[in-house]
């Protein structure tokens, strides 16, 4: 595939300059269209929510009627910004890993905006009353065309971006990207010829649907979440000279700053690390999060057991689909508990290493803005809560994977299916496990691809703090106002009407997670216009200065 | 494994596995699937294609994401089967003997109890195989028995449908819409319910008007405010004073209302199936053959 293994210093080797600014365009364009669309996702999930406190709530008008607004946000999230901040994150991973400029930037910011512009009239189109009625795949098929050609633009630009790295081997972030590139143009375009272009009759629409619908939404998100992990929460992040020391430095600087957290996060890693113990296979292999075949094992049951989830137990379709999909589901377990080993192998420090080497050098998370940025690879303490954001998505992937199993189990599931519990747990795994990561991702990687710090730490941290907060005050009402709907929905003695009232508290304590999540997502927004503005600053300012300067000067004398 | 060809070659091979179990093998097993005879009314065919009107209700289902709160579909968890005897015959204590001696359940019986209020449901929730000893028993007796299938789980017992719902139930339909979530009451039979379609107009306009408490938004957008010409439309809905549109004005629903009702009126799956048996409610009104839809 690639030139030689031995790599370290290949003479067209592109600087570490080179390769953030091949990066800048391409991410600034995905990650602000991301942020935009996750800002929006939030809005309508807000108008939903709020329906449950008064029904006549915007029904005037029947672009903003419930089935259509819940509709609305679920694709702007998993379209808009999903699979956009997705795009962007592993393009930063293929890049970085692979020590690669990437492959044309500028067709890559292109194919950005034209999936924007995709996504853009498939809601417009959802609210318009133009949806296809199949769950995760509502935009119709003029804007998937349309999504189609960006994700053409862009994923060929991205695969070709690999394709550059300087070494053959490839760590496990790598396949995992690598994989999900391959999965969504398969189920995305399997679903739309055969439900929009060419539908099947009957049933098997259904069948395909949630076909689609698992694999996107976990297969394909726990692929892309998962590699943003094992990237920025790896241990060999010093040793490997061109991964760039954001996520490192980020690391270390979570804990100069809070001592406390010691025991739960990775010590200053950074340089000393190396390889020592744990970090890879041989050389050039890639590089593993363990020194092991775990993130394989993991990355092969997830793909194995992962694309068979999905359909429900009680699908009104022949019996053996639902128990494949049931034994399949159980099996899910084998990945999340080797991704829980790993990330607990990853956080828990070695003794040997937890010296303070973060600490001296940094004056602590408060004060972070006003480090500067020497270079692009080091970063700010404003970028410490980004490992915050990743932690707290390996939380909630676990938790809603065993949300997903127990669900599924046959002694619970009449009792949760057709509950707030399954949106409960595709929230958690929506917001919870990949928003989060994905936020915790642009924190990480911006500073390094525009070459400036966020200008504002605590803002980060405020987006963190309404976000995580937010998803549990969404998520957690809903999945216990889910049981109690399904116990009641078991008992037919209870009224319809009955227990749709003892659900209502519960939906309504989730409105405030969804205003939180909403408040946390604006901040996102604010903080990229923030970062943009200083980028701005550093990079024009002088420019027109010299500009101005230079009439100035010949003010003077006359 | 860790070279890209390899990573590609495990992700097809997962993917490709994957795709032929959920999409190529359900074409293959149910993608060709034929309306079937009814096991009961054998000259119907089931499913009907909806009607026209029916058929434009589901797009305007589709488009307002009615199936984001109601299901369509019918769960069940298992099947029981009544014995009634119709005919006691000439000799009620030979019956009750029959079928105290063949042991399916019934310790007691008296022959003057038996033979009062025919047709009456001797054995309640037993087995197939109950059933048939039961009816086997009281036959040399001259008394006449039959059995009844009767799907039970809640599902049922909430009258949303009288069995569960099965793939040929939505044959005909484009988009398939089964909804995952019950904010409001199942769907898949309402066309069985006993409200009418001024009925469902009246719950579109002003859900709660129909149903107290009810927190379905309403759906007003269907519906136009027009200038009474002469004397009031006979499609003009009745609302309370409230609601009332202002004096020489009246609210008729727009084709798009008449076709939700029309679809929703529509739903019913209610035919007794090879793969969901059921013995069909012998109602007087059941006189229309039970799988046809509305209109």
């Amino acid at each position: 595939m690639t030139p030689s293994p031995s790599t370290s210093a290949l003479p067209d080797a592109p600087a570490e300059a080179e390769i953030d600014s091949s990066c800048r365009l391409p991410l600034f364009v995905l990650f602000t269209g991301a942020a935009t669309w996750v800002a929006l996702a939030s809005v309508f999930d807000l108008i939903a929510s709020i329906k449950f406190h008064a029904p006549d709530f915007l029904t005037g008008c029947a672009w903003l009627t419930y089935g259509r607004v819940h509709a609305a946000a679920a694709n702007a999230l998993l379209y808009g910004f999903a699979l956009q901040a997705g795009f962007g994150v592993g393009l930063r991973i293929f890049a970085q890993r692979g020590g690669a400029r990437v492959c044309q930037p500028g067709l890559i910011a292109l194919g950005g905006e034209i999936w924007n512009l995709g996504v853009l009239v498939g809601v417009v189109a959802i609210l318009a009353g133009d949806s296809t009625g199949f769950e995760s795949l509502e935009m119709p098929r003029y804007a998937a065309l349309i999504l189609s050609l960006a994700y053409l633009l862009i994923g060929l630009w991205t695969v070709l971006t690999l394709r550059r790295r300087r070494e053959p081997g490839l760590a496990a972030p790598q396949w995992f990207l690598l994989a999900a590139l391959f999965w969504f143009p398969w189920i995305y375009s399997t679903a739309n010829l055969l439900l929009l272009a060419f539908p099947v009759r009957g049933v098997e629409q259904s069948v395909i649907a949630w076909w689609y619908s698992n694999n996107l939404t976990v297969v394909w998100l726990s692929l892309v979440g998962l590699a943003a992990i094992f990237h920025l929460l790896r241990k060999d992040a010093g040793s490997h000279a061109r991964s760039g020391g954001c996520q490192t430095a980020a690391v270390s600087e979570a804990d100069g700053g809070r001592g406390s957290e010691r025991t739960a996060l990775t010590p200053p890693l950074s340089h000393a690390m190396g390889e020592g113990g744990a970090a890879l296979a041989g050389p050039g292999e890639g590089r593993l999060i363990g020194n092991d075949y775990r993130p394989l094992f993991a990355f092969w049951t997830l793909i194995v057991f992962g694309s068979w989830v999905g359909i429900p137990s009680t699908a009104p379709a022949p019996v053996w689909m639902p128990t494949l999909s049931t034994i399949a589901t159980v099996l899910l377990l084998v990945p999340l508990l080797t991704v829980a080993v790993i990330v607990c192998g990853t956080l828990t420090p070695p003794p040997s290493h937890r010296m303070g080497e973060g600490g001296p050098a940094l004056p602590g998370p408060a004060e972070g803005g006003g480090l500067p940025s020497s270079s692009s690879s080091s970063s700010s303490a404003a970028s410490y809560p980004a490992v915050r954001f990743v932690k707290f998505g390996v939380a909630a992937w676990l938790i809603a994977g065993a949300m997903k199993i127990v669900a599924v189990l046959p002694g619970v599931s009449p009792f949760i299916q057709f509950t707030w519990f399954t949106a409960a747990q595709s929230l958690l795994n929506g917001y919870g496990f990949f928003a989060m990561t994905m936020f915790g991702a642009i924190y990480c990687m911006m500073p390094g691809v525009a070459g400036v710090d966020w200008p504002l730490p605590k803002v980060v941290r405020a987006h963190f703090w309404c976000s995580a907060i937010g998803v549990l005050l969404l998520v957690v009402p809903l999945a216990i106002g889910g049981v109690v709907q399904g116990i009641q929905l078991n008992n037919a003695e209870i009224v319809f009407m009955d227990l749709t009232k003892a659900t209502l508290p519960y939906l309504r304590v989730s409105t405030l997670g969804n205003a939180l999540i909403l408040l946390g997502n604006s901040l996102l927004i604010g903080n990229l216009l923030g970062l943009s503005a200083r980028y701005g600053w550093a990079h024009f300012v002088p420019v027109y200065r010299s500009m101005t300067r230079g009439p100035a000067t010949m003010e003077v004398p006359s | 494994m860790n070279r890209g060809p390899l990573v590609f070659l495990a992700a097809f091979l997962a993917l490709a596995a994957s795709w032929s179990g959920f999409v190529l093998a359900p074409q293959i097993q149910i993608g060709r699937q034929q309306q079937e005879t009814n096991v009961v009314n054998t000259a119907e065919l089931y499913p009907q294609a909806r009607p026209g009107l029916a058929r434009q209700g589901l797009e305007v289902y589709r488009a307002n994401g009615c199936a984001a709160c109601h299901t369509q579909q019918i769960g069940q968890r298992g099947t029981d089967c009544e014995v009634i005897l119709t005919d006691a015959g000439t000799n009620p204590i030979a019956v009750a003997e029959a079928l105290v001696n063949a042991k399916v359940g019934i310790s007691q019986a008296s022959g003057a109890g038996l033979a009062a209020g025919l047709p009456k449901t001797i054995l309640c929730g037993v087995t197939a195989e109950v059933a048939k000893a039961a009816v086997n028993a009281v036959r040399p007796t001259g008394a006449k028995a039959k059995i009844e299938i009767v799907p039970r789980g809640p599902d049922i017992a909430r009258r949303w449908g009288p069995r569960r719902t099965v793939a040929a139930d939505y044959l005909f339909d484009y988009p398939v819409m089964l909804g995952s979530q019950r904010v409001g009451p199942d769907l898949a039979n309402v066309g069985l319910r006993p409200p009418d379609a001024n009925w469902h107009l009246r719950h579109l306009y002003a859900p709660r008007l129909a149903v107290k408490d009810s927190i379905m938004p309403p759906y007003r957008f269907l519906f136009e405010r027009k200038k009474i010409a002469q004397q009031p439309s006979p499609e003009a809905l009745p609302l309370p004073a409230e609601l009332a549109p202002p004096p020489g004005y009246e609210i008729i629903p727009k084709p798009q209302a008449n076709a939700l009702v029309a679809y929703l009126l529509s739903l019913r799956c209610n035919a007794p199936l090879f793969e969901a048996p059921l013995t069909p409610a012998m109602a007087p009104s059941a006189a229309a053959p039970t799988n046809a839809p509305a209109q």
